[in-house]
Formats: C-alpha cells, structure tokens, sequence
C-alpha cells in the first residue's frame, strides 16, 4: 500500500515538475540568440521569405501565444516539427531515446559492478594496505571528469591499442535485422551474438567513460556504509557463530549498507545521464544527447524543447525508481 | 576438567593501555561463572576473547584460551572461528540491535543449523519451532516469519537467547543480557536464561553488574577491576567473606531489596585508592618481568 501511495504521490509531483521545465525551457531558448529561420535559408534569402517561413513555423506570433500553442500540443502527444529535419519531433526523439538508454544502463550496470567490487574488496581489507589502494583508486577516479575519460580511453584502448570502436553505435556496413531502436537488447533477444558483440565494442568506451565517476562514487559510499555496518552487534553476533569475513559481508552486512546510499546513487546516476550528451559527442555515438547538440547550433527550438522535457521525464523516473527500490528493499517501508 | 580455561590473558590497546590484565578463569561444563566489576573493568572484553569477536583496535598480549583442552590463540583463525561456533553462542546486551533488520526471524536461528552445521531445513525449522515455544514465545510460527522491528525488545531477547542455544553449545557468554530491557521484563528473561542453563546442562559465562543476580545464577565469580581479577571464588563462599577488599566493599555497598536507593558512590575511596596501587604494583612487576626477559 505504502509503494502504490508513493508511486501515484510521486507521478502527480512529477506532472508538476514537467509543467515548470516546460515553461523554463521553452522561454529560456527563446531568450538566447540566434534566429532558427535564418539558419534554415540559403544566404540571400529575402526579408519575406524569412517572413513567410516564420509564419509558417508559427514564430510570428507573440510568445505567450506561442507557448499555448506548444503547450497544447505536447499535452495531446504533439511536440511539433523539428525545423532542420521537417519530421515530428516525438518520433525523432523516441527514435534516439534507446540509444541512449542502453548506454547509460551499460554505463549504470558497468559502475555498480565496478564500485560494488572495490567497495567489497575495501572492506574486506579495510585497515590495510589494500583499502589504501582502492582509496587512492576511488579518488582518482573522482578527480577526473567523464569527458576526459572519454578522451583517455579512446587513446588508449582506440587508438594506441585499438580494441575498441571510437565512434557510432554500430558498424554501418552490417545488416540490421532490428524492429525497435533498442538494438543490444534485440540482438540478444534474436540470439544475433555477432551483432551483440559489434554493438559492444562501440558503447563500452563510452559507457565505461560515463561509469567511472559513478563507480568511484559507489565505491566510496558503499565501503563507508559497509564498514560502519561491519561494527553493529548483529554483524558481531553473525560472527561468533562461525561465519567467515566474506560471508558476513555478504549476507550479514551488505543489504543494510546499500539502502543509505541508494538516494545518493540515484542521484549520481542522473548526472551520468547528463554526462551522455557529451560523451555521445565525443563518440559520435546516435543517441539523444548528441542529437541534443545538433539541435542546439541548429536552433531547432521544437527539437530542443522536445529533448530536455524527455530527459526531464527520465530523470524523474529515476528518481521514482530509486525510491520504489529502497521501499522494496526495506522491510520497515514494505510491511508499513 | 574445566570446558574453557583462561589462563593469563592480557589484552591491550594497540599501542595504550592494557584492558585485561593477566587474566585467569575457568568455567566448567554446566557450570555458571559470574563476571563482575564496575563499567569499564574488561568484562565484556573477556566474553569478546573468548568469541574472538574483539575489536580490531585491541590485541592479545599474552595467554591462552583453552577451549576443551585446545588452546584457541595457537589456532589458525578460521579454525578457532570454526570451532567457537560449533561450541559457544553469545547472548547480547541489546537484543534491539543484535538481529539483523533485513532478515526474518527464522533465518537467524537456523542459519549456522543449515550453513554451518548442515542440518535440512526442515530439520532446523522445526528446532527453531521448538526453541522459541520453549522461550515461551506464542505463535512461534508467525514470529519467524517476522522480522526483528516488529517484535518487543523482551520479545527479541527471547529470540537470541532461543538462538543462542539452537546449536546445543557448550558455553555461553551472556553480557548482561537483560540491562537493556524494562525492569518489568528483566526478572522473566533471567529466570528463563537460568532455567535454559539448567535444563541443557551449558556452562555459562554471565558479565553482570549484579550481585544479587550473581547469588541467584552463579556458582563460581570472579570479579574484575581495572583488568585485574581480584577475587575469583565460589559464590557460597563470596557471599559468606568476601577475600579481597575491594569485593568486600562491592557486596557492602550492592542495595538490599528493602532499601534500593542505599548510597551513590558505593566504594569508598580508601578502597579504591588500595586496588588501584594493587593495579599500579601488577603492571610494575610486569614491566620489570619483560626487562629481565630482554
Ligand atoms: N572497541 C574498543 N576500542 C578501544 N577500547 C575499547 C573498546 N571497547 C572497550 N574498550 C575499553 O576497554 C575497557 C574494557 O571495556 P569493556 O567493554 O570490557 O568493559 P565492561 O567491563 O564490559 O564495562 P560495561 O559494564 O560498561 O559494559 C574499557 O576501558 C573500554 O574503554
Ligand atoms: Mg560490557
């Protein structure tokens, strides 16, 4: 009951949320410089084309009227054309949204994996030598943005050693079988190992770019979190009943360490998905955020606008996720 | 012969002070050995020795822990780990925090039955059943498939003490076990621990603050100041006179049920002045020992 209550508390907050970024995005665009009209023209296009065009797009009328319009549309499914690609802009954005997804999911499972490890191997071999060692790892992992990263791997694992695809989602030349854009997933699904494995080596500099800021993060808050759970007295008592350190930690210790750093982690991952717009860039890989920018020196506003109410929408569907986890994972909440 | 057997065991603070001074005591099967001394004296960390639960800030300086005959400290650690499970349990001071949130009731009784022991489940379902009715619990059923937040603080104490002897020990160390419940509730579970004792035949190591419930549980007592056991005698023969003065003066000054309230600094300090340049004198001796070693 407390979950179905959170949830449809959570999804009338988030309506709220939306309506306030709808409004922010679409005026602080409009705010910026830069005419989308002029851009689309070829040079020498006279005064009336630009005015022609600007009517056609709507751009002519004032901007609350503008607004309204938008807004009305968006509220029946409509998001408008994009002004560079003439095409509807939900499908445009629907269409990169997998991409993105399953490189940041990639990044978010790549991260867990990684900090979990080092937050595990910490606290197995916290007070020595070893905990040191994943320190320093944790902090320097930190130190250094996701971009760069991005940079460091494509030298190294692109260039110098090239193991790895430095750019797209997937070689062109290969046939692709897929119906839905969600193409790691359907290749697998499709039992297509061959394609699985190319898709792979496209995202997993990238996604590893946009996983070790997270990793360290976990890294360090599920080490801390764990060490102080090693200390309560049911960890003690698990102890003296013959249970080994890894067992302890494992079953004892874990599952109580992660739900305080569940939020933290949730937010963090919404940064990583912020960080896929320019780590798409830089990778050239087809998602939202590298359409993102395309769209941004276009000054294709129906575009923009689309892009940030959908990553908004995603942000707070993580959120939302999170929260549901630390109910599900907590019996206090789960029988409340 | 006794089942544990301390014999000289010093503990200090990794690069401070000591904590447990030369250390001796025995406990024999069946037996009850009462462990008293004011906050701060080391018993608990003698009943954390003995479980190998001491914190890693502390070491073992010197001595041997005989488990039936085996000295623990000259064991490899998981050995020493294995056998202190499959021979000793601990009952908690806090039963509020000494069960794990995430975990139902039933598992937390029959985990080292199944995992440890290698019992079915059903087998050790059915011992969980049997222990929490025998600890008086109603609808046994129903509380192992609780989890801990659910239940009373009397009613988890209850659950560690059907826990701490699921196995069948050989030895229980109980840090005093009931300082954290209501005073209402104290008195049932000390009765139920002293019937458990009596009835499985476990030697019992009981930290108490108590001397009233030492005449009422133990047999055997040793009492602890600073590290130092000053006194370590029958009950029978502690209650009829007291050897050291420091014991002496602890018995003076435990309240009588008639008058609770009788005094706030119980010791006098002339007493206390005497045992502490006892302590002082030991750790003189010591040093000088380890002088002429090296
Ligand atoms: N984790 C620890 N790290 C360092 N010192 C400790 C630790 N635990 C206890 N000590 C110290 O060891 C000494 C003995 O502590 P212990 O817990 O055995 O006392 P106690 O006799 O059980 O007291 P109480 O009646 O308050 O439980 C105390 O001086 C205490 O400060
Ligand atoms: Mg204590």
């Amino acid at each position: 009951m407390q979950i179905l209550r959170l949830t449809i508390l959570r999804l009338l907050t988030t309506l709220v949320t939306l309506a306030g970024v709808a409004v922010i995005v679409f005026f602080v665009i409009r705010v910026v410089p830069g005419n989308p009209i002029a851009m689309m023209l070829p040079p020498g296009a006279t005064e009336a084309d630009i005015a022609r065009l600007s009517a056609l797009y709507g751009l002519d009328q004032p901007l609350v009227t503008q607004f309204g319009i938008w807004l009305g549309g968006v509220v029946q499914g409509d998001f408008g054309t994009s002004i560079t690609t003439r095409q509807p802009v939900l499908d445009l954005v629907l269409g990169r949204l997998p991409a993105t997804l399953e490189l940041s999911i990639m990044a978010l499972v790549m991260a867990v994996i990684i900090g979990g490890a080092a937050a595990l191997i910490g606290t197995r071999g916290r007070g020595t030598r070893t905990e040191g060692a994943v320190d320093v790892a944790n902090g320097m992992a930190l130190s250094v943005p996701d971009f760069l990263w991005g940079l460091v791997l494509m030298l190294v694992l692109g260039v110098l050693f090239p193991v790895f695809h430095i750019s797209g989602r997937v070689t062109p030349s290969l046939d692709l079988p897929f119906v839905t854009n969600f193409y790691l997933f359907e290749s697998l699904v499709r039992l297509r190992f061959d394609l699985w494995a190319d898709l792979v080596a496209h995202m997993f500099m990238p996604a590893l770019a946009l996983a070790i800021p997270l990793a360290a993060v976990i890294g360090q808050l599920l080490k801390q979190s764990l060490k102080e759970t090693m200390n309560l007295d049911y960890v003690t008592l698990a102890r003296t009943k013959g249970y080994g350190e890894t067992h302890v930690i494992l079953r004892e210790a874990l599952r109580n360490a992660v739900l305080p750093t569940l939020t933290l982690v949730g937010v963090q991952f919404t940064f990583l998905i912020g960080g896929t717009v320019i780590i798409e860039r830089l990778f050239s890989y087809e998602g939202l955020g590298n359409m993102a920018i395309d769209a941004v020196i276009n000054r294709d506003l129906p575009l923009i606008q689309g892009i940030v109410i959908l990553f908004a929408v995603i942000f707070t569907a993580v959120n939302l996720i999170v929260d549901l986890a630390y109910a599900v994972l907590n019996p206090r909440l789960r029988h409340a | 012969m006794s089942f544990l057997a301390i014999r000289n065991l010093s503990v200090r603070l990794k690069n401070g002070p000591a904590l447990l001074r030369r250390v001796s005591l025995d406990v024999a099967p069946g037996e009850v050995r009462g462990l008293v001394g004011e906050s701060g004296a080391g018993k608990s960390m003698i009943g954390k020795a003995v479980l190998g639960i001491l914190p890693p800030s502390v070491q073992i300086t010197e001595g041997e822990i005989l488990l039936d005959g085996t000295d623990l400290l000259s064991l490899p650690a998981k050995e020493s780990r294995r056998r202190i499970g499959a021979s000793c349990a601990l009952i908690p001071q806090d039963p509020l925090t000494a069960l794990n949130p995430s975990h139902r009731i039933g598992p937390q009784i029959t985990d080292r039955l199944v995992d440890i022991l290698g019992w079915t489940r059903a087998a050790a379902d059915a011992r969980a059943r049997d222990l929490l009715t025998e600890v008086q619990i109603a609808d046994p059923a129903r509380v192992l498939r609780s989890y801990p937040h659910e239940l009373s603080g009397g009613m988890r104490q209850r659950i560690l003490i059907a826990s701490a002897f699921a196995a069948e020990p050989k030895l229980i160390v109980a840090d005093e076990p009931t300082t954290a419940l209501d005073v209402t509730v104290q008195k049932q579970i000390l009765r139920l621990i002293a019937g458990m004792q009596a009835r499985h035949g476990t030697a019992l190591l009981f930290v108490t603050h108590d001397l009233g419930v030492v005449s009422k549980v133990c047999q055997q007592l040793s009492v602890l100041y600073s590290g130092l056991v000053v006194e370590d005698s029958t009950v029978a023969d502690f209650f009829a006179s007291p050897r050291h003065p420091y014991s002496a003066a602890l018995l003076a000054a435990t309240p009588k049920y008639t008058d609770p309230d009788a005094g706030l600094h119980p010791v006098p300090d002339a007493v206390i002045d005497a045992v502490r340049a006892e302590v002082a004198a030991f750790d003189r001796t010591l040093a000088k020992g380890v002088k002429t070693h090296g």
